[in-house]
């Protein structure tokens, strides 16, 4: 824990656990929001796009660190239970007009179960090995999404119109802002507070020592079932915002480049650390926005771009393992804590 | 018949070759626990390489070879040197992220440097096309599969019977133990990056000559998953036979995707059991 500032105390357990401690703190997140709300205002749509992208990158961001971050399971399957939400909505969308209001959580639903079934083989396999066989789910998801056509519209994938929610069509990105930025709020209160419930506290203990859970008492493989539960529902509500986002989805917009998308946007953020699932999806969303700016005023070819694109990926990955490991969630905490003692702080 | 029969010789040749490149992979985990994903790009940063040489600088092919060899045993030694000496002892997930990332770097660099336009790999083996009865082995076929089995003879005795090759068994098997007996394990683990480097060059030049040169190739990397699990990720000749299977199972179903779905089904089956 860090220091208080003086004058802070804690009386009783609630207010020791809170999730915003000083009044300092929570007038900077009321400001922080209030900035967002306006923000659709002001900005112009090139901006509120990529907030978009952020945004529904955060909420797939937090359900990779649920599972790997926070429950040490391995997992290159995101992107296909990315794709299984999308899917899900837009199938009961356009089939069978299902309204986004349910669409949306039944996608979430229906990766979970998906989730839960491919976290089966999670009680016989650990590690190194469960890593390859959600990687073999990845690959069967994207064979399955190019060859059944008649469920899944194959190649061509399945065009969706978008949400409305009480009679507004969230269509335009400034009023998808406000729906993304609901979503947002609720993924993340959600995630910070399962992890003071008892829930998020096994998976933290099955992440550091699965066997001494097990003795404490926790039953290890019903709870990493309900973390892959959770992580992929979280994945699908990621997809089904997607699908709504961009109103047409095939099967090349979840390959497993996708997945390491993810996992990169937790390393880089910081494993298990809810706000550095937030760093690492604005990090992993923005540098190649910036990298595309760059290109346009350098003058390179094309081309090139998305090759540069992955080769500055491939260095930033890097250097994140070998200089800040633990992401740049630790970096920010590094930074607070500079202030907060500063000028003594050395 | 016929046909089946061909495509059968095809897959042991091609089988021959995932051999080799599983060789690389193989002998990297053995040696580090680590799961190479950059092997594949490897392969390809090894083909186009002698490509180069042979094509635009106009190297005699065995002098080029040589080139390749020394090319990408100092990038092996690179890579050792600045990635995965920080990592010891770190969690799998940064060593696998590591790969990944070295996987990108390389795929895009590659990329810039040789664009995507595929090659053709100029003639430098003597001709020679086999005919076995009603299927035709053509030459690069051919020398594909004798270069395949050659390295591999060649590696199996070199551990069996050379110095260094039985220290690599031994740090393969128990570092500790190596170390007390004093193997330098560090020396052993560079020298491993760079076997599984040179045969990746070898695998990727065999390669590109029978299917012509392209960044695409980096697919076979990805290949490398069933044939290693299903031999087992630590197991020599298990990868060797696990190759071959491959290789026959994916042409004889033809097709590229088939490949990677047999590959997913098999791994979840042996994974489970």
């Amino acid at each position: 824990m860090s220091h208080w500032p003086v004058g802070i105390y804690k009386t009783n357990y609630s207010s020791d656990e809170a999730i915003f401690h000083t009044k300092f703190v929570k007038s900077w997140v009321i400001l922080f929001l209030v900035f967002l709300i306006v923000l659709p205002l002001i900005a112009n749509d090139y901006i509120l796009y990529v907030s978009n992208l952020i945004g529904i990158s955060i909420i797939g961001a937090i359900g990779m660190n649920i599972l790997t971050g926070f429950t040490g399971l391995i997992s290159l399957g995101h992107a296909a239970f990315i794709g299984i939400g999308a899917y899900t909505s837009a199938i009961l969308s356009t089939k069978l007009g299902v309204p986004f209001f349910i669409a949306l959580p039944a996608a979430g639903l229906i990766s979970a179960i998906s989730g839960m079934i491919i976290g089966i083989p999670s009680l016989r396999v650990k590690g190194l090995y469960l890593l390859i066989a959600t990687l073999a789910f990845q690959i069967i998801f994207e064979y399955f999404l190019f060859h059944s056509t008649p469920l899944t519209g194959g190649p061509q994938g399945i065009g969706i119109k978008s949400a409305t929610l009480f009679g507004i069509s969230f269509s335009s990105e400034g009023s998808f802002f406000y729906l993304n930025l609901v979503m947002v709020v609720l993924s993340l209160l959600f995630a910070k507070n399962l992890f003071r419930t008892n829930i998020g506290r096994s998976f933290i203990a099955i992440r550091d020592r699965d066997i001494a859970a097990e003795i404490v008492g926790i039953n290890v493989f019903k709870t990493k079932l309900i973390a892959f539960g959770l992580s992929s529902f979280y994945a699908g509500i990621t997809g089904s915002l997607w699908a709504y986002h961009v109103n047409s989805i095939s099967p090349e917009h979840f390959p497993l480049w996708l997945s390491i998308r993810y996992i990169a946007m937790i390393i880089i953020g910081g494993l298990g650390s809810i706000i550095g699932s937030v760093f690492g999806a604005i990090f992993v969303i923005v540098i190649p926005e910036i990298l595309s700016v760059f290109a346009s005023f350098v003058d390179i070819n094309p081309g090139i771009l998305s090759s540069l694109q992955q080769m500055v990926f491939g260095i930033l990955i890097i250097v994140f393992l070998i200089v800040e490991p633990d992401g740049l969630a630790e970096l920010w905490k590094r930074i607070k804590e500079y202030w907060k003692l500063w000028p003594y702080s050395y | 018949m016929d046909y089946f029969l061909q495509l059968f010789s095809t897959g042991i040749i091609i089988g021959g070759l995932y051999a080799m490149i599983a060789l690389g992979f193989v002998l990297i985990f053995k040696a580090t626990g680590v799961l190479n994903f950059a092997q594949g790009p490897m392969v390809v940063m090894g083909a186009f390489i002698a490509w180069t040489s042979v094509a635009l600088w106009k190297i005699p092919f065995f002098l080029a070879i040589l080139l390749t060899f020394l090319l990408v045993v100092i990038f092996a030694f690179l890579v050792e040197r600045i990635v995965l000496r920080p990592l010891i002892g770190r969690s799998i997930i940064a060593t696998i992220m590591l790969t990944l990332g070295l996987y990108y770097i390389l795929e895009g660099g590659i990329h810039i440097l040789w664009g995507s336009d595929v090659r053709i790999f100029p003639t430098v083996f003597p001709k020679i096309t086999l005919f076995l009865g009603p299927v035709i082995i053509p030459t690069t076929h051919f020398w594909g599969f004798v270069g395949g089995i050659l390295s591999v003879i060649f590696f199996a005795l070199f551990f069996r019977f050379s110095r260094i090759g039985i220290a690599m068994r031994a740090v393969a098997e128990n570092q500790q133990a190596a170390m007390s007996m004093g193997v330098s394990v560090k020396k052993i683990i560079r020298i491993s990056w760079a076997i599984s480097a040179i045969v990746a060059a070898v695998g990727g030049v065999l390669f590109a000559n029978i299917s012509g040169l392209s960044p695409r190739m980096s697919e076979i990397g990805l290949m490398m998953f069933p044939v290693v699990i299903l031999g087992g990720l630590d197991s020599v000749p298990g990868a060797i036979v696990g190759a071959f299977l491959i290789g026959i199972i994916e042409n004889m179903a033809g097709g590229t995707s088939i490949h990677l779905l047999a590959g997913g089904p098999k791994m979840f089956y042996l994974l489970l059991y």
